[in-house]
């Protein structure tokens, strides 16, 4: 049993809406899975039928071998669960809401307290231990409720939108801790809006559209599925016409941006041979010139159908 | 499900209970109106134009404090909580719905218990003496497990405004009072009201305290306890089954 997360022809109506629609997949144990969509394609209905808030319509759900609509304590047991609306108590302290979950997760009182104290820690919420949630800023929720999920060191989290809306700092704070837990060998299925997120963070993503999962693989290999891009920025000491750019053979599509020209062509590598012929014939400066991969942003638009930019 | 299951899950929905009780009791406007009612009944029961024994009255009193303190807040836990989204959260975690709904009926009787307590004593103090504190003490057990029940079924309907399940309660909650034997004794009722009266679980629980005070009333003292277990476990039951089906629309 590798597969911390199996499901097969998940599905979910709303009146009329199929919310998701007969999604199939699997995380592996230690993985980092990301999952992608635009709005309201289905990916919080997906989270909360695979973390048993709510009942899929038809398919099937397994979490670390529990399935998930038979055995829902046993399975929620191992799972930590990030909603997408944070939703500690607001008329509990910081510290009432982590005991409380202590108790719902039948831990054993010293063990809870110790989990309290260290995550407290961890996410700089120590001296706000004592306040009421209803005080506390969108960040400080935000991190105590992850602090909440993790307090019974569940084997597999779940984090719908974790970092949106919060400054960098507190951001950055909640991506490491992530990547802490995951190299402890926490399997963590992250619902995000945010490609650098996903793209620096995950091994595998899934990415959904109006309920269909239309891609799922690694971050790399979606990028090299969108092979029409092959860019490279230059900018020269001089000022150029683009007719100049124009006559190299196999371009496609030739910008200009500030002081830089944006090219896409064929072939890198000949794109490159080109211009510094070019610049050697015509006797130019290069003051700059990078290649330009496609990013998770280009594979998502592409995917998704968004206009690309 | 095995024992040891159902064991944690009793122990978890003492959590919720204990919850509840923070976030929803254990407020200063929520216990001074606790109190607060049974004094305001006594007076109004004592400047009643009719002398009426103590020992008589004390039953109706007793009955309409623990059944407005016990369907008081319960019927607005599972609202409140949806509404604040608290209820994804406890959805998420590792209690089934019956121990979410039990823990809220616990936490909804203790206060009921508590409040009763209060008045009993005010009773006591006014010298409405018990004859039979063993019966006393299970029929205000078993009316708070009761009366919590009916506050918890009357939040099934899946509306995360509490104003409407508010509005849904007192149509329910009034008439019960009058068709309970609270004011006069069920056989001195009208044959409509003494109809009515059977399907009133407050009916057996002001019969068989008046039975603590005064040695008589209406049933049989097994009767009366008979039929409030009967009706707790089949609002409990009611409870259950409803909240399973409209709990998910909640979220
Ligand atoms: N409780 C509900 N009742 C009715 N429709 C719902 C409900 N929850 C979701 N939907 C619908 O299901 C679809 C998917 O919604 P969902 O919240 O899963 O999207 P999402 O991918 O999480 O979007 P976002 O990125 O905005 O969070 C939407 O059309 C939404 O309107
Ligand atoms: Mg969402």
């Amino acid at each position: 049993m590798s597969d911390a997360i199996l499901v097969k022809d998940l599905t979910k109506h709303f009146g009329s809406i199929t919310a998701v629609d007969q999604i199939s997949f699997s995380v592996k144990k230690g993985e980092i899975f990301g999952f992608l969509g635009p709005n309201g394609a289905g990916k919080t209905t997906t989270t909360r039928m695979i973390t048993g808030i709510i009942k899929p319509d038809a398919g099937e759900i397994q979490i670390l071998g529990y399935n998930m609509v038979t055995a829902p304590l046993l399975a929620k047991q191992k799972c930590g669960v990030v909603p997408e609306t944070s939703n500690a108590y607001h008329d509990l302290t910081a510290w009432q809401n982590l005991m409380f979950m202590g108790e719902i997760f039948g831990l054993p009182d010293a063990y809870a307290r110790r989990q309290s104290e260290t995550l407290l820690r961890a996410f700089e919420l120590t001296e706000h231990a004592g306040r009421k949630v209803q005080s506390f800023s969108k960040g400080m929720k935000q991190r105590l409720v992850l602090a909440m999920a993790l307090l019974h060191e569940p084997e597999l989290l779940f984090l719908d939108e974790p970092t949106s809306g919060l400054d960098v700092s507190s951001s950055r704070l909640i991506l490491s801790m992530l990547r802490e837990m995951n190299k402890r060998g926490v399997t963590i299925f992250l619902t995000t809006h945010n490609m650098d997120e996903a793209n620096n963070l995950c091994h595998q993503v899934g990415i959904i559209r109006s309920g269909k999962l239309i891609a799922i693989d690694s971050p790399e290999k979606l990028k090299n599925t969108i092979d029409r891009l092959h860019q490279v920025e230059v900018s020269f000491e001089q000022e150029i016409s683009e007719d100049l750019l124009r006559i190299m053979p196999g371009i496609i599509q030739i910008s200009h941006i500030g002081d830089k020209w944006k090219i896409s062509g064929e072939n890198k590598d000949a794109l490159i041979r080109s211009l510094v012929r070019l610049s050697e014939r015509e006797g130019l400066t290069i003051i700059s010139l990078h290649t330009l991969a496609p990013t998770l942003d280009d594979v998502f638009l592409q995917l998704t159908g968004g206009q690309y930019s | 499900m095995n024992s040891r299951i159902i064991g944690e899950q009793v122990v978890r929905a003492w959590a919720v209970a204990k919850k509840d009780i923070r976030i929803y009791y254990y407020k200063p406007p929520v216990l001074i109106s606790g109190i607060l009612m049974p004094v305001f009944l006594y007076l109004a029961f004592l400047m009643g134009s009719k002398p009426v024994p103590m020992s008589f009255l004390i039953s109706g009193l007793l009955g309409m404090t623990l059944f407005f303190t016990s369907t008081a807040v319960s019927p607005v836990v599972f609202p409140w909580e949806g509404q604040a989204k608290t209820l994804e959260r406890l959805v998420s975690c590792p209690i089934a719905p019956e121990a979410i709904i039990l823990g809220d009926m616990i936490a909804s009787s203790v206060f009921g218990i508590a409040v009763t307590v209060v008045a009993l004593i005010i009773g006591l103090m006014l010298g409405a003496s018990v004859l039979n504190w063993v019966v006393l003490i299970c029929a205000i057990l078993l009316g708070a497990l009761c009366f919590s029940a009916i506050g918890i079924l009357l939040s099934v309907p899946p509306t995360a405004i509490p104003q409407n399940i508010m509005l849904l309660s007192t149509l329910v909650k009034f008439p019960l009072i009058f068709i309970s034997g609270i004011f006069m004794p069920v056989d001195q009722l009208p044959p409509l009201g003494q109809t009515l009266a059977l399907i009133s679980p407050l009916t057996y629980f002001t019969d068989v305290v008046r039975i603590s005070y005064t040695g008589g009333g209406s049933f049989p003292i097994g009767f009366d306890l008979g039929m409030l277990l009967a009706f707790t476990v089949i609002l409990i039951v009611a409870s259950v089954v409803l909240h399973k089906k409209t709990m998910p629309l909640r979220i």
